[in-house]
């Protein structure tokens, strides 16, 4: 690269922090004691009073908080339990419907098809406000309100996914799937065996920006699940803040790992389900 | 040659039978949650609350005369005519930085991703913190000897709230530039060098011409974004913030707890249209464009 190219690594380092300390900040808020959480930010939450100041570094790390967390809180495994129970079956349940339907819009010539792709984009489009009544409307009345069937079918039967996996069936050579068609093969089968290992990317891609969208929500199970038992971490943490900061500390923390752990592993296919999204042809 | 015509319709035909069985329960699924349930709830935007009685357009005049509306829509499209804009802007200015600075910008990618993957609920605890009236931004502003702003009770909630949209959403939209970017032909630039063009004009008469197509779905998928931030909004403020972040997302969520349905059905009918006229408008815009 060229000589000037080095000038940037200064802004660049600089708005990285931005993001570098907010996980900073939870991670050694994890592996502080409660003491000295509510003397440096408890000010801020109404836990004492006076100026909250942060340290870069705990004066004392500790790991009883994360330890009590994980081993001695029972109900935060339920809630944990609870984010897992919303979050699989809808990537699996997407995994299932979108991908076929995916292969149609993509690989498959049939009547309606143009007005039809377009409903689904426009669908992926809609906000949670527009879909909030009409999924209300049908949830109540099949009596799947306060139930996980509220948060999770509507979350499968998402059209982002859809069209995602759409896009990466549109990269596979038709030469491929022509010389399957010659060999005899039936629609099926050449999805089963062309399709899905050379769409993988793509499948990929969409379910981890699936698992993303699961694992944060707020707005479906805050309004669609009543029951605190059905609740999941993203609900529940707001709550907590201020009885117990090195709970919500550590909850926050954990919270965060699946998410983190999707992205350590899954950012190639993220970036490569970002970059779909953006294919209008 | 009737022959010929059979043959040529005949894998259509067989590719159509297919397609219907690999639609059926994606569209099944669609047409069961989504769009018979918005056909109720058309209707039911036409009758009284328990839905007992026809009331006509009774609601969407409530609805359109209701104060908190008028405030919700005009907050929603202020946070959008600045949001937008500003989030393009500063994530094309990453694009073109980590852009330039190489194989080094891989980590910077990472970097500006993360905001992403990470939980709203998980960085609520640190937002409060930070923004509270003896929080560690005012902690930050006294030692610089300015004076303490209250954030979460004044207008400068509505600057928070913007900062945190542009912290979560810059990283996706800077991925779409670079990759808008890595379509641009290398040779251009060349050419362009070799005629004693300067970085900036290169930036002017080549990479910006170049990303327009990319601007167009940036804008798009960040417009509908932007209702996303409710969660930060509401996790942050919660049901009742400050007057200038109530948005369209915390009135129909009060709606919807005070279960006005009449309202509620109303709105998101509202919404709906609005958003597709939208849509279809950009489309045929897109479709133009590709068609030239």
């Amino acid at each position: 690269m060229k000589k000037g190219s080095r000038l940037y690594y200064i802004p660049l380092t600089l708005l990285a922090l931005l993001v570098w300390w907010p996980l900073w900040f939870m991670l050694m808020g994890a592996v502080q004691p409660v003491d000295e959480l509510n003397a440096t930010i408890g000010p801020a939450l109404g836990v004492g009073t006076g100026q909250a100041h942060w340290t870069l570094l705990p004066s004392w790390p500790t790991l009883q908080p994360l330890t009590e967390l994980l081993l001695d809180t029972p109900s935060f495994f339920a809630m944990f339990w609870n984010s897992c129970l919303l979050a699989f079956p809808q990537v699996l349940g997407q995994l299932l419907i979108a991908a076929p339907a995916a292969w149609a819009f993509s690989r498959l010539r049939f009547r309606g098809k143009k007005p039809l792709f377009t409903l689904y984009i426009v669908l992926m489009l809609m906000p949670f406000q527009v879909t909030m009544a009409p999924s209300y409307l049908v949830f109540s009345r099949l009596g799947l309100m306060d139930t996980v069937w509220a948060v999770i079918l509507p979350g499968i039967f998402s059209a982002f996914p859809v069209f995602i996996m759409s896009k990466s069936f549109d990269a596979i050579p038709r030469e491929l799937l022509e010389a399957a068609k010659l060999d005899g093969a039936s629609q099926w089968q050449i999805f089963r065996r062309i399709g899905l290992p050379l769409g993988r990317p793509g499948i990929l891609a969409a379910l981890v920006l699936g698992f993303l969208e699961a694992w944060n929500a707020i707005e479906q199970p805050m309004n669609f699940l009543k029951s605190q038992n059905h609740w999941p971490l993203s609900l529940f943490l707001p709550t907590i803040t201020s009885e117990n900061l090195a709970f919500a500390m550590g909850a926050s923390l954990i919270a965060l790992a699946p998410a983190a752990v999707i992205f350590r592993f899954g950012q190639k296919y993220l970036e490569l389900g970002i970059q779909s999204s953006g294919l209008t042809q | 040659m009737d022959r010929k015509k059979v043959k040529q319709r005949s894998p259509f035909r067989e590719e159509g039978r297919a397609a219907r069985w690999f639609l059926l329960p994606s569209l099944l699924g669609i047409g069961f949650l989504v769009l018979a349930p918005f056909v109720e709830t058309i209707r039911r935007s036409l009758y009284n609350n328990p839905g007992t009685q026809f009331v006509g357009l009774k609601n969407y005049r409530s609805v359109l005369n209701n104060q908190a509306f008028q405030l919700a829509v005009s907050n929603t499209g202020r946070f959008l005519v600045v949001c937008v804009p500003l989030l393009l802007a500063a994530s094309l200015g990453l694009g073109l930085m980590v852009q330039k600075v190489g194989k080094g910008g891989r980590r910077f990618k990472t970097t500006f991703l993360l905001p992403m993957a990470v939980p709203v609920a998980s960085v609520t605890l640190l937002w409060q913190v930070m923004f509270a009236k003896n929080g560690l931004a005012n902690a930050v502003l006294t030692a610089l000897g300015a004076e303490p702003v209250h954030f979460m009770g004044t207008g400068a909630a509505f600057g928070v709230l913007i900062f945190t949209y542009l912290w979560k959403n810059c990283g996706y939209d800077m991925i779409l530039w670079l990759a808008g970017m890595d379509g641009i032909s290398k040779a251009l630039y060349e050419a362009a060098e070799v005629d004693g063009a300067n970085a900036f004009q290169q930036f002017r008469y080549i990479t910006l011409p170049g990303l327009v197509p990319t601007m167009m779905m940036v804008s798009v998928l960040s417009l509908l974004n932007t209702f996303k931030v409710f969660r930060e909004a509401y996790l942050v403020a919660g049901r009742y913030p400050h007057d200038s972040i109530y948005l369209l997302q915390h009135l129909f969520n009060n709606w919807f707890l005070d279960l006005d349905l009449g309202r509620l059905t109303a709105g998101a009918v509202l919404m709906a249209a609005v958003l597709l006229v939208l849509i279809l408008l950009l489309q045929k815009l897109l479709e133009r464009r590709d068609g030239t």
